[in-house]
């Protein structure tokens, strides 16, 4: 059942979500009095119009990819990573305190800059996990608590010890040095070696989960945690490891929103990434082969939708609302199981009992 | 500080809390049936946003309250319908729905951000808001406070004390049993989970016409998480979780009054304060350090404090259920 969606019908389904998702946002359009085939047109625009757009694309993708990457074994688990969010926000903190505070050879820096993101994501991540494991605190709850803390830490950070000499605008930090950056393609935000990076990543998380003995006990703890425990397989400790595992992937790509989509530290560093990245591994049905290309496809809606709210001044949230609506068909009518959760066992009444 | 500052502090608590029990009361209901609407965070938001705009439009608040309502009831059917009928996993479909319902509150609301609309009126008990010290607390405020107390003293009653009560609790027990009894558990679990989600949208309205008047874009953003919060605190009884949400409210007012009292520590630490407190009570109430605890103490006050202390979901939390007669079709 797991792996066996996505085939022939469940296309027809995707079909049918692409519809209805296009249909509900050009009522939406309709009854803002704008037209939906200009509405679209803008996005379109806005997404492919020139090579500067699609660069642009481009970048918005990689922290999206790097953190769906993540994700993928946090759902092979079983696992809600809805602490993603701040894990990316955690890694873009600890990015930009290397930029701004230690002086060193580029190449140098910038390793040190991801190692250090990754660390800090992991380490988010990882309390998560604790408190699931030791604490019995459901991951959602302690991720999302934990995801407002870092971005209310990014708002202390911004407005107290690191901002700007020219007074807390609450927006940013200063510019990092142009030596702390990542080496960006022409004068555009895509940095090449990010996209290399992230493109290993998905390759390395296929290769684990498809030929590795550790893959293989992810996927029985997320089948069935109590077999898999009975079979050897430590639980809280491929649990912890998936989530810190997800949690470093993500804070790489809060490192990369920082170094090359900024060049500081934002109050909406991250802006949603990480739950986007949900819907795309959600949308996926955890077939990382496919996250990197709903990941750019949803990266195309948002960043089409900024120009659809330029050239009409309609909220841009209506991408958001598209790609929602796609996920929500898919989920409900399409033939997938996404994830093996608790409600997902069911109880059956035997007749003869 | 004289007793009428403190009254009036207590007061203001009470009023703040409110949109949070009916909430509260709204997913204890769904989650004892055995059904988790994760999406309180979007529903409450959509119906903030529609509420105050219907209210806005007709001029009238109760109609206000009823389009929010109707909107909290569509999205609880939306997830009773996915995880019953389609047998879909109801935390995703939740998940999406908070994501949905937050950026469709952002769009159909833009033209009506920070703009004065309709307000709930205040309405004083007569006579009983004379008493000293309760009157004020309780009996002189909107009609949307005593809405909250009368809804979680009848859903404590219809849960615990009336037969449908127990049979709705069965059924987020143990579904097979309430079967086995007669009980339609799936058309319970729709009843339910719609009744619930109507609460949660009526929770959003009483912000976006009384409690926090007017909308504007993430206008109750995270509070639909807390309330799912509590809702655990609270042991999934209405009593409890009416409880806890007033605690929320005072932690609040502390936060607030305490950066008055220190204005050098920095707005944004107090903002912690909730998140922290969520973490803190949820490692209270379910981890097994505080088991622990209780161990050691006396063995008579043993029960008691585990009552107090401790929470245990409903078995069936979550968990489908299907018949022999649907298994064939």
């Amino acid at each position: 059942m797991r792996w066996s969606g996505w085939r022939s019908t469940n296309w027809l389904i995707v079909l049918i979500a692409i519809i209805a998702s296009l249909l509900v946002t050009s009522v939406l359009l309709i009854i803002f009095g704008a037209s939906p085939i200009e509405g679209f047109e803008a996005m379109l625009l806005g997404a492919f119009g020139d090579s500067t757009k699609v660069l642009s694309v481009t970048a918005f993708w990689v922290p999206l990819a790097l953190a769906a990457a993540g994700l993928i074994l946090t759902f092979t688990t079983g696992l809600w990573n809805i602490g993603v969010e701040g894990q990316i926000v955690m890694g873009a903190i600890a990015a930009s305190w290397v930029a701004l505070k230690i002086d060193a050879p580029r190449p140098m820096l910038i390793i040190l800059e991801l190692l250090l993101a990754m660390a800090a994501g992991a380490l988010w991540a990882g309390i998560t996990g604790l408190l699931k494991t030791r604490g019995k605190v459901h991951e959602i709850f302690g991720g999302l608590a934990l995801n407002n803390l870092a971005i209310i830490l990014t708002n202390y950070l911004i407005s107290g010890p690191w901002q700007p000499p020219e007074g807390g605008t609450f927006r940013g930090t200063e510019p990092f040095p142009a030596n702390a950056l990542l080496p960006l393609y022409q004068d555009s935000r895509l940095s090449p070696l990010s996209v290399g990076i992230a493109l290993v990543v998905v390759v390395l998380i296929y290769l684990v989960l498809r030929g590795t003995k550790w893959g293989l006990r992810l996927k029985a703890l997320g089948k069935n945690q109590r077999s898999a425990f009975i079979m050897g397989v430590s639980s809280e400790r491929e649990l912890i490891l998936s989530m810190m595992i997800c949690g470093a992937l993500a804070g790489l790509g809060g490192s990369v929103r920082v170094l090359s989509w900024f060049d500081s530290l934002r109050q909406s560093i991250s802006g949603g990434i990480g739950y986007l990245a949900l819907l795309v591994v959600m949308l996926s049905a955890t077939r990382i082969l496919l996250t990197p290309f709903i990941a750019y496809f949803f990266s195309a809606v948002l960043n089409g939708s900024i120009t659809l709210q330029l050239r009409t001044q309609l909220h841009s949230s209506l991408g958001g609302i598209l790609t929602g609506v796609m996920v929500l068909f898919v989920l409900l009518f399409g033939g997938v199981r996404p994830m093996k959760l608790p409600s997902q066992k069911t109880v059956e009444v035997e007749e003869n009992e | 500080m004289n007793e009428t500052e403190i009254v009036k502090i207590l007061s203001s608590i009470v009023l703040q809390s409110t949109p949070l029990i009916i909430a509260v009361c709204g997913e204890t209901i769904s989650e004892r049936v055995g059904v988790v609407n994760l999406s309180l965070d979007g529903t409450m938001l959509l119906s903030a946003m529609t509420g105050f705009v219907a209210g806005l439009l007709s001029g009238n608040v109760w109609i206000g309250f009823l389009a929010a309502a109707l909107v909290g009831a569509l999205f609880a059917w939306i997830i009773a319908f996915g995880s019953i009928r389609l047998r879909k996993d109801q935390f995703a479909v939740g998940f999406v729905l908070t994501l949905l319902g937050d950026e469709l509150s952002a769009f159909l609301g833009q033209n009506y951000t920070r703009i004065p609309g309709e307000s709930v009126r205040h309405l004083g008990i007569p006579f009983l808001k004379d008493i000293p010290i309760l009157g004020p607390l309780f009996f002189d405020h909107d009609p949307v406070v005593y809405f909250a107390f009368l809804l979680v003293g009848v859903t404590w009653w219809w849960l615990f004390r009336t037969q449908p009560g127990l049979c709705l609790r069965s059924v987020g027990e143990r579904p097979e049993s309430g079967f086995a009894r007669g009980v339609d558990v799936n058309r319970l679990r729709y009843v339910y989970t719609l009744i619930g989600g109507a609460l949660v949208g009526i929770a959003g309205a009483a912000y976006s016409l009384d409690i926090k008047l007017g909308w504007s874009e993430g206008h109750t953003r995270g509070l639909g998480w807390i309330a799912l919060a509590i809702v655990i605190f609270g042991g999934w009884s209405p009593m409890r979780g009416a409880i806890g949400s007033l605690l929320f409210g005072a932690s609040k007012a502390l936060a607030a009054a305490l950066q008055r009292r220190f204005p050098e520590v920095s707005v944004v630490a107090f903002n912690a304060t909730p998140w922290l407190l969520m973490i803190a009570v949820l490692l209270l109430v379910s981890s097994d350090v505080t088991e622990r605890l209780v161990m050691i103490m006396p063995r008579r006050v043993q029960p008691r404090l585990r009552r107090l202390l401790r929470v245990r979901p409903p078995a069936a939390l979550g968990v489908a259920f299907s018949t022999p007669e649907s298994q064939r079709e």
